[in-house]
């Protein structure tokens, strides 16, 4: 099934090498754009919104051509897309595809929700530790405080 | 441990916890060693605590060290603006140490990070002071002879108070069960009590300080402050039932002692001080002993 979807679509604007990113909340997409800097990016992006998806309802694509990105960079989009799918595509066809795994630390990108947290007040890059995958809870590496799903904000 | 900044309790492991008391006892029985006479203290206090920043500076002074620094951001560079960062670059280059105390909560964290000499964190807004929580440790096996198998109740305002966080988080590598006393309002953060499950050590939660009287080693008292009620009537409520009066100390172990990081303000009235369980002004001389073995440690003389 899943494969078929993903056939129909590359059916529709195949590219030739690069990466899509699938199965993205409706609603986050622009925030995954912004996220990986894909507003500057200088190669193809294809970008379609509301598609119909039987597992998730309403989802978003981007797919970006001649890009591939390091897992690392990737896996930050978990933050607000953990539903995300990461396709690599070479010469047309799939040769990998997985689920966005969030990463053990995340330096940048969040804010710290503690009002009273240094990195709120000086210039002082964010840092957290990822203390739970599921039930998304960021410790910041400064303040120590928690910074849970709800409250996350991408800086 | 030398050269090493130390920013939360939790930067320590047990071995290391138990070689700075063993050493701090050393300091009691001989305060004065002139071991620091090549060395230079910084203490940069952004915000005022004369009480910490004097214990500081005497533990400094009778190590023969010299001290620099300012009690009070409002007359330093800081108060023209100046980064964090630069003011501690700019104090690393004048001294091998820095204590620092700063309102913002992490700032003892950056600090360690872009200084090039050690940090140790005297602290950062609410979240953490591990000097206190080190001579805490001190005062329990000082009065006790030993950190395992003791009955410690915390009383007060277990869920603000960073000191009580951090206590219950060192006493956890000792073989302690904790006994928490608080309005219900004010009980201890479930992730703290978590830490004590983890550990494999048990708790007690009580909302009536006469409960603990009997089977405490150690009765913790904290200040319950009215700003952390959302209603002021709740406050009314509790505000009588978390004081600790000399009567109330009939029946408790002989060597049961009183701890309270100070300044106290009516949680502990004035009549168990001259009881055999007051401990909380040794307690607060213990926190210059300690800061000794902290300084002469970190500087690498012992
Ligand atoms: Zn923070």
């Amino acid at each position: 099934m899943e494969n078929q979807d993903i056939r129909k679509e590359l059916i529709v604007s195949a590219i030739e090498n690069g990466t899509v990113i699938d199965h993205i909340p409706a609603g986050v997409v622009f925030r995954v754009m912004r996220i990986l800097n894909l507003e500057a990016a200088k190669t193809q992006v294809t970008v379609g919104f509301n598609l119909e998806s039987r597992k998730y309802g309403k989802k978003g694509i981007i797919k970006v051509s001649n890009k591939f990105f390091e897992n690392k960079e990737i896996n930050k989009i978990a933050l607000v897309a953990p539903t995300a799918t990461l396709i690599v595509i070479k010469d047309y066809k799939v040769t990998e595809k997985r689920q966005v795994a969030l990463p053990d630390e995340i330096f940048g990108l969040v804010k710290c929700v503690n009002p009273n947290c240094i990195t709120n007040h000086q210039q002082v890059p964010t840092r957290f530790s990822v203390i739970n995958k599921e039930d998304l809870k960021l410790q910041c590496y400064y303040c120590e405080k928690i910074t849970a799903k709800n409250n996350i904000d991408i800086i | 441990m030398k050269n090493r900044s130390l920013v939360s309790i939790t930067d320590y492991t047990k071995e290391e916890y138990i070689r700075i008391l063993d050493l701090a006892e050393e300091f009691e029985k001989q305060p004065t060693q002139k071991i620091l006479e090549d060395f230079v203290v910084a203490t940069l206090f952004f915000e005022p605590s004369t009480r910490t920043r004097l214990s500081f500076e005497s533990a400094a002074s009778r190590l023969g060290a010299k001290v620099i620094g300012f009690s009070d951001a409002s007359n330093s560079s800081v108060s023209k603006g100046e980064s964090l960062k630069d003011t501690i670059l700019t104090v690393s280059n004048y001294s091998d140490i820095i204590v620092m105390r700063h309102p913002r909560e992490g700032s003892a964290r950056f600090a360690s990070e872009v200084s090039g000499v050690p940090i140790i964190n005297a602290g950062d807004g609410g979240n953490q002071h591990p000097t206190q929580c080190l001579l805490d440790l001190y005062s329990i096996r000082k009065t006790q002879g030993k950190l395992d198998g003791l009955n410690v109740a915390f009383v007060g305002d277990l869920k603000y108070g960073r000191t009580v966080h951090s206590n219950v988080m060192a006493m956890c590598n000792f073989d302690t069960t904790f006994h928490l006393v608080s309005p219900i309002e004010l009980k201890l953060p479930s992730y703290v009590k978590m830490h004590i499950k983890n550990s494999n050590l048990q708790y007690h939660q009580y909302t009536d300080l006469s409960e603990v009287m009997k089977v405490a080693d150690i009765i913790y008292m904290t200040r319950i402050q009215k700003e952390r009620f959302s209603d002021p009537i709740e406050y009314e409520k509790v505000k009588n039932a978390y004081i600790l009066t000399a009567n109330m100390l009939e029946g408790c172990k002989e060597n049961m002692r009183v701890l309270h990081p100070l300044p106290r303000v009516n949680e502990i009235t004035e009549d168990v001080d001259s009881t055999p369980q007051a401990y909380y002004f040794q307690q607060a001389l213990n926190g210059v002993y300690v800061r000794q073995a902290l300084l002469a440690t970190i500087l690498g003389v012992k």
